[in-house]
This record gives C-alpha cells, sequence and structure tokens, in this order.
C-alpha cells in the first residue's frame, strides 16, 4: 500500500505527528497576509497530485487512528452520530459515493465489487471485508450512514432540503470545532449558523444559502475554514468542553511551539442523487506550530493573519486569551520579507 | 405576524419569536395553555365573538397550573368549550396532549398560550405528530423562566430564571446561551468556568 | 459558475405514441455508461435545434428513480405553444442524438410526512410517476388521486391501477367522475403531505379548499411548470454586454439571450427555481411577470425581471446582464 499509517492518539498522551511528507502537503489555508470572513467557494474538482485535493476524498497517514479515535468517542457518546428517519436514503447515497469514490482513487486500498443490489466492500486499512445489499438497511451492522463514516476521516452532515431552506437532519460528528449535533439537529440554515457572529450581518448566510439551494449533482464546491487547537484532540465538542477547556490555560510561551496547533477545515458540499440531500464532509487537518514554521513563509503569514484578525473572530475562534502568546511567538519566525501569493509551499 | 405582548431582548435567529393567538378556519382546534396563557385564550375567545366566529363546539382546551402558581381555570371552564381539561401540570397532561395530536386530522388549529416552557414542549410534541411548527399559532404570557440543556450531561433543568445557573442533573455551572432547540424545546447551557476551574460569576436574575 | 445543470448527449432509445396528444420518449446514454439515479419530482432539461431556434424545455421524469439504463419522459403536444412540444411530437424520432442535462428536483416529498396524498391532472401526472416509485421502493404510505379528461388520454390510470392497485383512484371528465375535494381533504390523518401537479386551474382550487380545510401551509406543495408564453415581439438592452436584443413572438427572453451570444445563469426554464433572476437597469413599459418566483411586491416595482417566462411590453428594457 502506498500510504504507512501512523499509530498514534489524539488524547491523553497526545501521540498525534505529522510526517515530513505530511507537512508538505498541509492545507495551509491562508491565500494572503490578512484574512476575513468569506464564502470563498470554488468547484471541488482534482486538484495537484499529491495534494489534500487530488481526490474525492483524501486519505493520508492519520486515517487508521483517526477511525479508531472516532470509534473511542462514539462508544462515550453515542450521540454524536443520529440520522433522524426520513434521513436513511440519503446515508445510502453517501455511502454509494464514498466507496465508489475510494474504490476508483485508492483501488489497493479500497474494492467495490456489485452484482446487482450485492454489494462487496473491501476495506484493506481496517481490515473490513462485507458483503451487503444496496438499500437493505438490515444487512449492515450500522445505519448506512454510520457504517461508511465509520470509515471516512471528517465530520459529516446531511441537509434534507424543503420549503427552499435546508435542514441539518443527520451527521457523524466527532471532531468537530465547538458545535453540538445532538443539539442542532433538526435546525434551519440560519438556525444553525445563528450563533456565529459577522461582520457583514446575515447577508453572507442569505446568499450562502441561495447557493447551495442550487447546487447541483456532479458539480460538488469546497472552502476552507480554520480555527485554533490547544494539544491535537480532534474531539473539541462543546459536550466535553468542561474536560479539555483547561487546557487553554496551561498553555505556556515554552509549549507553544509543540501544543499549539492550527486546525483546518476542508469543507466540501455535494448534491446527494436519490435523497436531493447535501451532505457536507467537513475534513479536519492539524498541524503543530513548531511543524508548520518549517515552512518558512507558512510562519511568516500566520503571523500576520493572527496580528490583523478582529478580535471578534479570534473570541469566536476561542483563541483570543492566548493570541498574544501565540503572535509573540510566531513574531520569531517573521523576518517581515515578502511571502508569494496563494497558499502552497515554496 | 402580529407583535408579541411579552417585550423580548433583541437576540439571534433561533430565539424564538410569539405572536397573538387569532382565530383560524379549521376542522378543530386544540388549545393548549397554562397559567397567564389562559388569558390569551380568553383575549382569543372574545376576538372570535367580534368575528362572528363560535369556536366552542369544536375546541378541546387543555390547560395546567403554571410553575408560578398562576391558576385561572375557573375562568376557562364557564367559556363552554366542547372538551376541557385542566391539570396540575404540563407533565401530567402530556398523555393527553399527544392522544388529541395523534388522534387528530390535518385541518386541526393548534394554539398555543403560556410560558415559553409550555409553547415549546406542546409545539415540539405537535412535529412529532405531523405538524409543521411554522403552522401553529404562539402567545406568549407569564414567567419568562428559561427550559434549559445541559450541553454536557442532556439533562434539562425548568424554570431557570438566573444566568449562570447551576445544573439540577449534573451540577455544573452553565451559562445560557440564546441558542434554542424546537426539537427539544430547550436553551442550550455550556459550562462557565471550563477554561478557569472555580471561577463562576454571581448569579443573576435575567429570566422572571 | 455556467448556466443550468451539466448536460450531455443522449441517445433517443425509444418514442411511444401513449394517444394523439402525449408521446413518451426514452434516453440513454451516447456512451453506453449509466445516467445518474434520482430523487422523485426530479426533471431534466431536453434541448432540441428546431431550424436554428435553440430551445431548452424542462420536462419531469416520469421512469422509475432507481433505473440507471435511461431517463423517460412524456410529452404532451401543445399546438397553441411556442413550438417546443410540437417538435418533440413531429420530429423526434429513435435514434437520433439529443442534448439533456442532469436531473435537478424542484418537486420533492416530505420524507417526514406519515402519508402522501398526491393530486395530479393530466401530464402532471409523470413527476408522481416516479415518486410513487420512491416512495413504494422505500415502503412509504400514498395515495393518488389522477383526473383526466378521459379514459382514452388518461392511459397511464390503468397501468398505475395495476402496478399499485387500489391506492390509485381514477377520475374521467366524460364519465362524470370528479375528486371531492372537500371531503378528501377533510378526513386525511395527522402528519399527511399532499401534493399537486396539474393545469392551473386544479392546483389553485386545490390550495384553496385546503387552506379552507384548515392544513397548515407547510403541509402543502405543488408543482406548476410554465411554458413560456406566447406573445408580442420586443427589444431589451443588456447593459453589461452591451448588446441590443430582438426577442421574437414565440421566443422567450431568456432564448433570445442566449441566441446573442450572453451566457445568462437558468435552471427550471418555467418560473420556479429563481435561478434566472435579472436586475432590472431601467424600464419604461410593462413587464409581464409570468413566474411564481417574484413576490408581489418585487413584480410590482419591477426591479426584478425572471427572464425564462416574463416578456415586456412598452418603449425600453434594459437589463443588467
Amino acid at each position: 500500500m502506498g500510504i504507512q499509517f501512523n499509530d498514534e492518539t489524539f488524547h491523553k498522551d497526545y501521540t498525534y505527528r505529522n510526517s515530513p511528507a505530511g507537512i508538505k502537503r498541509f492545507p495551509f489555508p491562508f491565500p494572503e497576509d490578512d484574512y476575513m470572513y468569506s464564502v470563498n467557494i470554488e468547484p471541488h474538482v482534482p486538484g495537484r497530485e499529491g495534494s489534500v485535493f487530488e481526490h474525492t476524498f483524501d486519505v493520508d497517514e492519520h486515517y487508521v487512528s483517526e477511525m479508531r479515535d472516532r470509534a473511542r468517542v462514539l462508544a462515550d457518546d453515542p450521540l454524536r452520530c443520529q440520522s433522524l428517519p426520513h434521513m436513511t436514503l440519503a446515508g445510502w447515497d453517501l455511502l454509494e459515493l464514498i466507496m465508489e469514490s475510494k474504490a476508483r482513487d485508492y483501488p489497493d486500498m479500497f474494492q467495490l465489487t456489485k452484482n446487482g443490489d450485492r454489494w462487496h466492500w473491501v476495506n484493506k486499512p481496517l481490515g473490513i471485508d462485507d458483503t451487503f445489499t444496496f438499500l437493505d438497511e438490515t444487512t449492515l451492522p450500522y445505519g448506512p450512514m454510520e457504517y461508511i463514516t465509520r470509515q471516512a476521516q471528517g465530520d459529516f452532515t446531511l441537509q434534507d432540503q424543503r420549503d427552499d431552506n435546508l435542514w441539518i437532519e443527520a451527521g457523524m460528528v466527532t471532531s468537530q470545532a465547538d458545535w453540538s449535533l445532538d443539539f442542532d439537529i433538526g435546525m434551519s440554515f440560519h438556525e444553525w449558523h445563528a450563533p456565529v457572529p459577522l461582520a457583514g450581518g446575515m447577508g453572507i448566510f442569505d446568499r450562502a444559502l441561495k447557493f447551495l439551494l442550487k447546487l447541483q449533482y456532479g458539480a460538488p464546491v469546497r472552502r476552507f475554514n480554520w480555527t485554533m487547537t490547544v494539544d491535537p484532540l480532534l474531539d473539541t465538542s462543546p459536550e466535553n468542553y468542561h474536560k479539555w477547556g483547561p487546557s487553554k490555560a496551561t498553555l505556556t510561551p515554552d509549549t507553544v511551539g509543540r501544543r499549539q496547533h492550527l486546525r483546518v477545515e476542508l469543507q466540501t458540499l455535494y448534491r446527494l442523487p436519490r435523497s436531493n440531500a447535501i451532505v457536507f464532509p467537513i475534513r479536519c487537518y492539524l498541524i503543530s506550530f513548531q511543524d508548520l514554521v518549517t515552512v518558512p513563509k507558512w510562519g511568516r503569514r500566520l503571523h500576520r493573519v493572527l496580528q490583523t484578525l478582529p478580535e471578534e473572530l479570534a473570541e469566536y475562534k476561542g483563541f483570543a486569551r492566548n493570541r498574544q502568546m501565540l503572535t509573540d511567538w510566531l513574531a520569531q519566525y517573521d523576518d517581515g520579507s515578502p511571502t508569494s501569493p496563494g497558499w502552497w509551499a515554496d | 405576524m402580529k407583535m408579541t405582548t411579552t417585550k423580548f431582548e433583541p437576540s439571534i435567529t433561533t430565539r424564538p419569536v410569539y405572536g397573538i393567538l387569532e382565530p383560524q378556519q379549521g376542522s378543530a382546534h386544540l388549545m393548549i395553555a397554562d397559567g397567564e396563557g389562559a388569558g390569551a385564550i380568553l383575549d382569543l375567545f372574545a376576538r372570535a365573538g367580534q368575528q362572528g366566529i363560535d369556536l366552542r363546539p369544536s375546541t378541546h382546551l387543555i390547560y395546567v397550573t403554571a410553575a408560578n402558581g398562576t391558576d385561572l381555570s375557573d375562568e376557562l371552564s364557564r367559556l363552554g368549550v366542547a372538551k376541557f381539561y385542566h391539570g396540575p401540570t404540563l407533565a401530567a397532561a402530556m398523555s393527553r396532549i399527544t392522544k388529541a395530536l395523534t388522534d387528530a386530522s390535518m385541518g386541526l388549529q393548534i394554539y398555543l398560550a403560556g410560558t415559553e416552557s409550555l409553547i415549546g414542549v406542546a409545539q415540539s410534541e405537535a412535529m412529532k405528530a405531523g405538524f409543521p411548527h411554522d403552522g401553529m399559532q404562539t402567545e406568549h404570557r407569564g414567567s419568562l423562566a428559561r427550559r434549559v440543556q445541559c450541553v454536557h450531561c442532556k439533562g434539562i433543568t425548568e424554570n431557570v430564571k438566573t444566568d449562570p445557573y447551576v445544573c439540577s442533573h449534573c451540577g455544573l455551572s452553565l451559562y445560557v446561551r440564546d441558542h434554542y432547540s424546537r426539537r427539544i424545546a430547550a436553551f442550550q447551557g455550556v459550562n462557565i468556568d471550563a477554561e478557569d476551574p472555580g471561577q463562576v460569576p454571581d448569579m443573576v436574575e435575567k429570566f422572571t | 459558475m455556467s448556466a443550468g445543470a451539466t448536460r450531455f448527449p443522449a441517445i433517443v432509445a425509444e418514442v411511444t405514441e401513449i394517444n394523439n396528444l402525449i408521446k413518451t420518449f426514452r434516453f440513454v446514454r451516447e456512451d453506453g455508461a449509466e445516467v445518474p439515479p434520482f430523487s422523485g419530482g426530479s426533471h431534466i432539461v431536453v434541448e432540441m435545434d428546431d431550424d436554428g431556434t435553440r430551445r431548452l424545455n424542462p420536462y419531469s421524469l416520469m421512469s422509475d428513480p432507481a433505473d440507471t439504463g435511461g431517463y423517460s419522459i412524456s410529452v404532451r403536444r401543445e399546438d397553441g405553444g411556442r413550438g417546443g412540444s410540437r417538435f418533440m411530437h413531429t420530429r423526434v424520432k429513435p435514434g437520433m442524438t439529443m442534448t439533456i442535462s442532469y436531473p435537478v428536483n424542484l418537486f420533492p416529498i416530505d420524507g417526514r410526512a406519515k402519508k402522501h396524498l398526491l393530486l395530479a391532472g393530466g401530464i402532471g401526472i409523470t413527476p408522481f410517476m416516479a415518486h410513487m416509485a420512491q416512495l413504494s421502493e422505500r415502503n412509504q404510505i400514498f395515495e393518488l388521486h389522477y383526473g383526466a379528461a378521459s379514459r382514452a388520454v388518461g392511459q397511464f390510470g390503468d397501468r398505475l391501477r395495476k402496478h399499485y392497485g387500489d391506492r390509485i383512484h381514477l377520475y374521467y371528465d366524460d364519465e362524470g367522475t370528479m375528486m371531492d375535494l372537500p371531503s378528501l381533504l377533510r378526513g386525511q390523518p395527522a402528519g399527511t403531505h399532499l401534493y399537486v401537479c396539474g393545469p392551473k386551474g386544479m392546483i389553485n382550487a386545490v390550495m384553496k379548499i385546503a387552506r379552507e380545510a384548515g392544513w397548515p401551509r407547510g403541509a402543502l406543495h405543488s408543482e406548476e411548470f410554465l411554458a413560456p408564453p406566447v406573445g408580442l415581439p420586443f427589444e431589451v438592452e443588456l447593459a453589461n454586454s452591451g448588446k441590443t436584443v430582438q426577442v421574437g413572438a414565440a421566443q422567450s427572453l431568456l432564448e433570445a439571450i442566449e441566441a446573442a451570444g450572453v451566457n445568462a445563469p437558468y435552471l427550471c426554464r418555467g418560473g420556479a427555481c429563481g435561478q434566472c433572476e435579472c436586475e432590472v437597469a431601467a424600464v419604461d413599459g410593462e413587464i409581464e411577470h409570468n413566474d411564481h418566483w417574484l413576490t408581489p411586491e418585487e413584480k410590482a416595482s419591477n426591479s426584478k425581471i425572471m427572464p425564462c417566462v416574463s416578456r415586456f411590453k412598452g418603449q425600453r428594457l434594459v437589463l443588467n446582464l
């Protein structure tokens, strides 16, 4: 197999690491030296070889360990995966999308053989070899969404479309940036975004909704979002906030490089064919500050972004209390020289 | 929609808004109210009377005493509706409400009046029975105490009057967000001293 | 972003005459691959080259959404129309290659419903044929009430009856059987959603009776594709591209804009989806708003127009295109 999977943890001893190749392909999200909240949507088409855009669903060195972490979080709190009854068909749509994409993009690791409705699925990295009947829930060990998203990195939400709105009505959410699926499930597009503070009023969400309602089959789109996390913790859920919250207070100038991580979400959106639902995969990538500054352009730029970021956004993203410490630490890697446009490493 | 009789602070999109009960056309009328909500029901019948509409023969009125003790059941019982029930608490009336909703046909008109807790819980139950949330008449009357779900232990605390408050289930100190779930019929409570354990601000009476 | 849904070349595999007014067409991919599955209520846009006039007409898919072998549509001939249905009836033959789009759904079911009550009039039956295939595959409760002018015109009725049994209720004008809407809508259990597709008069009547019976708006769904109406020729100026375009009597404003080489957004081409909404920069005259999209206030303000179905009468119309 082409990928050497890490054996690592995302809690307690935090042995999560990026290899040198993993650092090189990290999706650094800032194309410019300053940042403003925007929709920044582009077509999700295959990108540069080796990059996280090369395939429809990126599989990387963290795959096996991330799936183990997901199973751990679900065992602790099964409410992180929920699907309202009418969303089962959308779950099958998602299962088909992921299986077909992975079998096509990584044939050495994933295989899908169809004999009419009887499907044979092989996932070598996770040691899964299952035969089931497509659209028959009784032939899978979990519901279709849960079954396939226990085998796919990143969070997933499924949105039903009706009454000119999108309704978040199913999801697998174990690596979220501080929002609760259990609380938000059933909400409309504006309702689940209500807590986001906005520089430009709600107009940005009106436009985004209008765009998404017209999202078409076969034309997926993507955008980036980002935040900060102390320690490589995927499960920064509100449910466990009282457990991980204190980590922010124990960050010191000596430990910033090792403990502070930039958290990048590659968000994609697909129209699903049978259900007319929209799936929203939110793939999380983590990189420690000390690894990030090994790419000089990224170190310089992140310093400038954090310096110019509006305070309300630092507050919303949950790192206002450590902002000065992070900026001070990054300053030593910013010699003031210009950065090249775009996010690729020089 | 007409403005509500209760004044609310400006808030985010999920915070529910309420109107004033107006008589509707329909095959049957289900009214659910608590405490001061009785006033909204009496006003509704007065308004219907002025419009020459007699709702009484097709009305099922379910009324419960509010958590603050307000009980105006005597006045409601004099309305002369086809079916009238008076109960001690919303919890005691729930199975009756569920049956009324699931037995109904699509022409049923739903009117909810009183505390946010009553409106929210009854609305959530009606949605489960298959009635769209935006097809119901709602009017807020009485206490502004909130029904809040602890995001950590998932326990719901009724009649929260202060912010922060102590979760009646797990004991964490929680601040009350305006973020509201129609499905759970509750606001969201989040631990206030997660980052600095022990540093809990004073409780302020905010929801009365 | 390009206009419309992704299009692909398709071969006309079959043309079946249902009766003297309705023909069914089946499309398969030219490259032999499967077509994407779809959701009930979806339509495709069929592109026609009508002697130099390019027409893109939306038609509801009536085939089983799970059938990835091809797509089927039915077209009713409208002799008083602009020519699209006539083209389909007289010019389209098996073996021909045409361009069709991926499916787009503007008439989905509400999956939360405990029961689906489907009301069809005439050719409005087609989206429900796809809906019923999907609903029955997912073991959902549904009931169809289908009215047509006569048994001869409503031939789909017998076929559906055979397949779905007593869930299908048929009504024929010439036999004097009529839907008793007030009593039908009175007894529907909590959680029922109602869907209606058919002529404008039928949709309006159903909606009126349902509202009088106390049905909440959120449980009522309708689809009416508008054929762009024929009208008087007019002229339009496109401010951004600096072009002046003549719109012919049997041509829609959108078709005229496209024929002039201007890439305008669109999706349904039937006044329903809102994608082609266009700002009016200047107007001296009367816009004939024929769409279901703009609010009455927007229509009255004459600040926006839906070029797929709306027309203009007057001195001057300038669009931001």
